[in-house]
């Protein structure tokens, strides 16, 4: 398109300045689009073209079923291979949306007779649609501020580590397409408010199907939007355009939400949106309202009718929320909800929420790696708008704080406040470098620049002005510049630095340094998973920590009993308690869920940390946490967790130790160090001497990363 | 006394609210009977509701936001056509019907899969 345009505009060669600057934006963005999906495949590179971690698995398969089987069997597909004997309708609990994407763009590629592999489609629609992100942040910017606070934006947001910590190549999750989905909808529907158009409201309603087809995240648009449109009534910035933008988009994008089966009568029912309703009735009576007062012309009455409405209005919503309430028609918030409000929550009365690591409270060092120089440019822009409040800059705003306060909260959300971060600090860099080049281009008088509206030039003038009679601004100015160059310099390099470096691995191969500065890849989960795959019946039932089910089922093709979608509480804490039980306890316990297999993670060979020796504890208070037999004290010494010859006895010879541990005292891990010999914790074990009753080994992968076990049938009765 | 003057002062506001009414451009009262319509239809499904009970959840549901979906979107053409208001003046009311037309097709479609 780019060169299309070139070849148009370079005939007559000398371009016309407007068209100059059509040109190089142009460029600027399709140079954007193509860095932002490079930047994102280190790991194809460096690895292959594989899925990453644990959920994109489930992706993964769930994508191959739908273009296998056609949409239909997908939508009413039953999964038996999960959550045995439980089983799982993954058609009406999943949110659709990044599968159907995936699908279509395969079907797209085919019927372009492109023969790819749906894998190759899967591993790629992250960056693709990380590139579309930055088409949209470009809009995004030039609505609220300027075409060159769009740019910087989509400039920002492409390489920002924030978002590419989610969207590298291979990272099949949701979250890739539904930041995408996000940013495009807030988009529409601040468009639909500047424009007041009913055709915005609906595309942006649009917007918002596609957000709740993608991601559980849409609650936050769902709130976000309503607060905006209080925070505008309150403040006396409430138009006529706002009513037929929030209207329009609230009814039309709910009624769509409502097909999406996991979603379904949430949107009435649930405390979570309840906010959007109640600002949708308050918007009705505020407008009637105020046409009523606009149709009177007496003050005194209309004083008396608004104490009728507003009295009747409230006594009718507080009656009707609460019978919703009280009836239990209403659901109260959730869990979940609570613990962003409340940080603590999570960690006090859900174990299976805390367990995960990307729900922990965000360090500030990780805000410094995500967003690096935006971390002080975020104030900055801050500034800006605030300077030029507007309808969309009051929206930036709000978006940005509330995002940032979320990203406190939980590590997985700076995610969602990394687009708000990147518009905000795009438009104090775009802000501020305007204002030093005209600096620097006016000829001792003031140039006043025909661009900027209204009373920004008029600012501007004075200041200029005001500037003048300080010495050396010109050289300022260029100084300045300078460093804004160079900080944005080291930001990209930082930002490469990062992706490199910290996300691009795809933690399903493992890549270490060798003694000799080589690099050892560890591929041991594949193996695991092929060998099930391989020599075990296609019935067995496999059991292992839930982490793992997603992958046990894409790759393996066996049966779980837990895996990473966690409905069901009880059932991940009766693997716990197995796990956490001495042999024969836990061996009634498997026998009672049809366990074939057990399959542990164990890092003690290679210096893993992230194994099931580590993340034990949470095993034991989930377990606990509904099976008060399993005691977390049991299996602590003085409060401190180890496994070498101090350890609690319960802990020497529970399920888990044992399965982890077994046959490793005889094995010498390094030079210099006893047998057994745990990496992993730096430690030598407590119990060398380990034999099992109930089970046997069946593999061990080549660096003991992944061990499998059988579990014996029951012997004779006598 | 203070009820009597209470009476008085609705009596009084109704009077000036219907005057002020009258003068209403007759496109806009079509409008507004259109609108009266769709809430007063989505009132009487929901006392249905309230006494019958809401089984089928998504008939209901379909059936009341069909109803609300028309009100809002007309409110939203009464907004945009009204001559008074001054934030839509470039907008032409042949634009305005368009999208109100468009927004009611997509709002219809759904509720008709929704209805089930």
């Amino acid at each position: 398109m780019s060169s299309m345009i070139s070849s148009d505009l370079l005939k007559p060669f000398k371009l016309k300045t407007k068209q100059q600057e059509l040109l190089i934006r142009v460029s600027i963005l399709c140079l954007v689009y193509i860095l932002a999906f490079i930047t994102r495949l280190f790991s194809v590179l460096r690895y292959e073209s594989m899925i990453h971690e644990f959920d994109p698995y489930f992706n993964y398969r769930t994508t191959l079923y739908l273009t296998q089987n056609g949409f239909y069997d997908f939508w009413n597909w039953f999964d038996s291979e999960s959550w045995y004997p439980l089983g799982r309708i993954i058609g009406g609990t999943l949110y659709p949306g990044l599968m159907v994407t995936a699908a279509l763009i395969y079907r797209l590629l085919h019927f372009l007779r492109f023969a790819v592999h749906i894998r190759e489609v899967c591993v790629l629609t992250a960056p693709f649609f990380a590139s579309n992100t930055t088409l949209v942040a470009y809009f995004f910017g030039k609505e609220i501020w300027d075409s060159g606070a769009g740019l910087v934006a989509a400039i920002l947001i492409a390489v920002c580590p924030g978002y590419i910590s989610r969207s590298v190549a291979g990272s099949y999750d949701n979250e890739g397409v539904a930041i995408f989905a996000l940013l495009f909808t807030f988009y529409l529907f601040v468009k639909a408010v500047n424009t007041g158009s009913l055709a915005w409201g609906l595309a942006s309603a649009f917007g918002y199907f596609y957000m709740v087809s993608a991601w559980g995240g849409y609650v936050f648009i769902i709130n976000l939007i309503p607060l905006y449109v209080l925070v505008l009534l309150i403040t006396g910035r409430y138009s006529m355009r706002l009513y037929v933008a929030y209207n329009c988009m609230y009814i039309l994008g709910m009624l769509l939400a409502m097909q999406i089966r996991f979603v379904g009568f949430q949107h009435v029912q649930s405390g979570e949106h309840m906010a959007a309703m109640g600002v949708f009735f308050l918007m009705q009576v505020f407008y009637f309202l105020d046409w009523v007062k606009h149709m009177l012309s007496d003050t005194k009455l209309f004083q008396a009718f608004l104490k009728i409405t507003v009295t009747f209005a409230v006594a009718v919503g507080a009656v009707a929320l609460g019978v919703g309430m009280v009836s239990g028609y209403i659901s109260p918030w959730t869990g979940r909800f609570y613990s962003l409000l409340d940080p603590t929550y999570a960690k006090d009365h859900i174990p299976i929420i805390a367990s995960v690591s990307e729900h922990q409270p965000t360090a500030w060092s990780s805000f410094m790696f995500d967003f690096h120089i935006l971390l002080f440019l975020f104030p900055a822009g801050l500034y800006f708008c605030f300077k030029r409040l507007s309808d969309a800059t009051i929206f930036i705003v709000m978006y940005g704080l509330t995002s940032l306060y979320f990203a406190g909260v939980m590590v997985r959300l700076i995610l969602v406040a990394t687009p708000a971060v990147c518009l905000i600090s795009a438009i104090a860099v775009s802000a501020t470098v305007k204002n030093l080049t005209v600096l620097l281009r006016s000829k001792n008088k003031v140039v006043q620049t025909g661009s900027t509206k209204g009373t920004s030039s008029g600012k501007a003038s004075s200041k200029a002005s005001l500037d003048q009679s300080q010495p050396f601004q010109k050289n300022g100015a260029m100084a300045l510049l300078f460093g804004a160059f160079y900080l944005l310099s080291k930001y990209a390099t930082h930002c490469t630095w990062v992706t490199s470096e910290a996300y691009s691995s795809p933690s399903i191969v493992l890549a270490a340094r060798g003694a000799h500065g080589n690099r050892v890849i560890f591929d041991d989960y594949r193996e695991a998973y092929f060998w099930l795959r391989q020599n075990t019946p296609p019935d067995a039932k496999v059991m292992s920590w839930w982490d793992y089910g997603y992958q046990i089922t894409a790759m393996g093709n066996r049966t779980v009993i837990v895996d990473n979608n966690t409905w069901n509480n009880t059932h991940i804490a009766t693997v716990g308690r197995a796990m956490s039980s001495y042999e024969d306890e836990a061996y009634e316990i498997m026998r009672s869920l049809d366990v074939d297999y057990v399959l542990v993670v164990f890092g003690g060979v290679t210096g893993y940390s992230s194994d099931d020796i580590n993340k034990f504890l949470w095993m034991v208070r989930i377990g606990g946490g509904v099976f008060p037999v399993i005691r977390e004290p049991d299996y602590l010494v003085n409060g401190e967790y180890r496994v070498d010859k101090g350890a609690a006895p319960k802990m020497l010879n529970c399920l888990m130790y044992k399965l982890s541990y077994y046959r490793f005292g005889e094995l010498v891990t390094e030079y210099g160090r006893p047998p057994g010999y745990d990496r992993a914790r730096g430690v030598e074990i407590g119990n060398k001497d380990i034999k099992l009753e109930h089970l046997e080994e069946a593999f061990t992968t080549s660096n003991w990363i992944v061990r499998i076990y059988k579990v014996k049938p029951p012997n004779n009765r006598w | 006394m203070g009820r009597s003057s209470s009476t008085k002062d609705a009596q009084a506001l109704f009077h000036s609210l219907r005057s002020a009414y009258a003068a209403t451009p007759v496109n806009l009262k079509i409008i507004d009977l259109y609108v009266g319509f769709a809430v007063f239809t989505a009132l009487i499904q929901v006392v249905y509701m309230a006494i019958v009970g809401s089984f089928p959840f998504n008939s209901f549901l379909s059936g009341v936001l069909s109803c609300v979906g028309t009100a809002v979107l007309a409110v939203c053409l009464r907004i945009q056509v009204n001559k008074e208001n001054k934030e839509f003046k470039d907008l032409p009311p042949e634009r305005a019907f368009a999208d109100f037309v468009l927004c009611n097709l997509v709002l219809h479609l759904v509720i008709m899969n929704f209805l089930g």
